[in-house]
């Protein structure tokens, strides 16, 4: 069935956009990760403007996020006191990135830097967890204890910071500037890149601070709902490129996939969780590694004035 | 007998002059036919070409060029052109290069290549040869721009008609339709007729509120996606108890 979309001005078949939507949506409430590196670039394949599928996938994201998050809370799956404290330092964060977009879309040239460190960060994050995770899988294979996930849960520098908290879902006590630290790093690199801040946040709560693999999912969809809702609002304001039949349409089926997503990580071991995640992680680097240094499929590209 | 007289005439009609977008909108066929009249009914001369143009609303542009520095590819120049048409359709009844010279297929604007696009930069003629042939072939892919050769046929040298695709994609805006009628490789009459291309009903709706409450319409959004969000947990909550 073919559905024309009034912002992006084509017309798309409506069951590919619902399929694309719910397989995000599985792997958003699954990881926790929002699923925007896949929705955008598969959209603009599809011949959607990037700003349209940048615009469109923030605000799927957002309902995502809220069926992700609801889904994890039944299971008191989420920490609404780390997810605040996330949210806060994210808001700082955008604000702050937004200003420095700014500043280096004049330059010109920088945002290849910024990919080139992105790729490097992901890289970074996602060996790491492969890492990790084999060796977890491969102790309980063997019949060992699986070794703790992070060998400092209490990392010198966030043990320093003043006035701690207690974070009962987390399970930790820990001073709020960690979290909110954290929160303000994703919110930065979510606006400069426009990908995922859900492949920074998983990591960094798991092996930064320890905190108990039972709430990260829905701690991290807790504040990336809160960051896309915003991002669609700036979209709606400044770009005009919010499609709402295609933000529509993917969130029929990402709606449905998040609840899903969430109750199929429910079965599967956390080790194997994270290893799969490592893996989309790593995948995402490559890809965008690739992205920058094969030869483009245009070479031209066209910008209204 | 009067020599202007001797020329023949157009009568141009096309089967739409406004085209709606819905939400079914996959694309459109525009017919463009009409009858040519020769003055004191003479008969015609056989060898009688037509050759329709259609083009989109004008607007400026800003053309990037990718190159590999240092292995990566970035983008490392650009040119700005002042009017580029949205969309450039030419239907012919045969090869342009058959059809009339190349100096007034220039001046006629017939034939993609013969396009102006007015280039912005004081750059290189090389450099902005370089631009617009990207700009082309760019939209030449996303089906913006193309050539039917052979989709005009002459019945009798007295009545033609053209078949061109609209794509799906197609931008919206006055567009118009401009006819040529082609003796001896040389124009002899040309007639024009507007067509209006725009969205309407829901999308129109959408287009507008996008453009005009750009608040409401970012917070219709979220609120949206929320109660979705809600009403899947609701609906799987239900179905788990």
């Amino acid at each position: 069935m073919h559905l024309y979309l009034p912002i992006a001005g084509l017309s798309v078949n409506a069951l590919v956009i619902v399929l694309l939507g719910g397989m995000v949506g599985v792997l958003s409430g699954m990881f926790g990760v929002g699923g925007g590196f896949l929705t955008t670039p598969l959209l603009i394949f599809y011949g959607v403007p990037p700003a349209v599928a940048v615009a469109s996938s923030a605000t799927q994201i957002t309902g995502t996020s809220v069926s992700g998050v609801l889904a994890h809370s039944r299971r008191q799956g989420v920490d609404f006191r780390m997810g605040m404290v996330l949210v806060a330092g994210g808001a700082v964060g955008s604000f702050v990135g937004g200003f420095v977009f700014h500043l280096l879309q004049k330059t010109g040239q920088i945002d290849t830097i910024i990919s080139l460190l992105y790729v490097a960060l992901l890289g970074w994050i996602g060996v790491g967890m492969a890492r990790e995770s084999v060796r977890a899988v491969l102790a309980t294979r063997e019949g060992k204890p699986t070794p703790p996930i992070t060998t400092k849960r209490h990392r010198k520098w966030i043990a320093a910071l003043p006035f701690r908290w207690r974070f009962y879902g987390a399970g930790l006590y820990i001073s709020p500037l960690a979290p909110f630290l954290l929160g303000f790093v994703t919110g930065l690199l979510t606006v400069l890149m426009g990908v995922g801040g859900g492949f920074i946040l998983v990591p960094g709560l798991l092996y930064l601070f320890g905190v108990s693999a039972r709430v990260v999912v829905g701690t991290s969809l807790f504040q990336g709902l809160f960051v896309t809702a915003t991002t669609t609002l700036v979209h709606a304001m400044t770009t005009h490129a919010v499609d709402l039949v295609l933000a529509g349409l993917l969130l029929i089926g990402s709606v449905t996939g998040a609840q899903i997503g969430s109750a199929l990580v429910q079965r599967v071991r956390p080790e194997r969780a994270r290893m799969m995640l490592a893996v989309i992680v790593m995948a995402v680097a490559i890809r965008m590694a690739l992205g920058l240094t094969w030869r483009p499929d245009a070479i031209y590209t066209v910008q209204l004035l | 007998m009067l020599i202007g007289a001797s020329e023949p005439k157009l009568v141009p009609d096309v089967s739409d002059t406004q085209i709606d977008i819905a939400y079914s909108f996959t694309g459109a066929e525009l017919l463009l036919f009409g009858a040519i009249l020769y003055p004191g009914g003479r008969a015609p001369t056989p060898d009688t070409d037509v050759a329709v143009v259609i083009k989109g609303p004008a607007e400026p542009l800003l053309v990037r060029e990718k190159a590999k520095v240092a292995g990566i590819w970035i983008n490392h120049a650009s040119a700005r052109f002042r009017s580029v048409p949205s969309f450039y359709a030419v239907a012919t009844s045969r090869p342009l290069d058959r059809l009339v010279s190349a100096r007034t297929a220039a001046i006629y604007e017939i034939g993609i290549d013969n396009l102006l696009l007015s280039p912005a930069n004081g750059s290189s003629a090389s450099e902005q040869a370089r631009f617009e042939s990207g700009l082309i072939d760019l939209k030449r892919r996303a089906g913006l721009y193309a050539e039917h050769v052979g989709a005009v046929s002459v019945r009798e040298g007295v009545l033609y008609r053209a078949l061109v695709p609209i794509p799906a994609r197609v931008p919206v805006g006055q567009y118009t339709a401009e006819t040529y009628l082609i003796r001896n490789g040389h124009i002899v009459a040309a007639a024009t007729r507007q067509i209006n291309i725009g969205k309407s009903g829901f999308e129109r709706f959408m287009a507008q509120a996008a453009a005009d409450y750009p608040l409401l319409y970012g917070l219709a959004a979220i609120l949206i996606s929320l109660l979705m969000g809600f009403a899947a947990a609701l609906a799987f909550g239900r179905v788990r108890r």
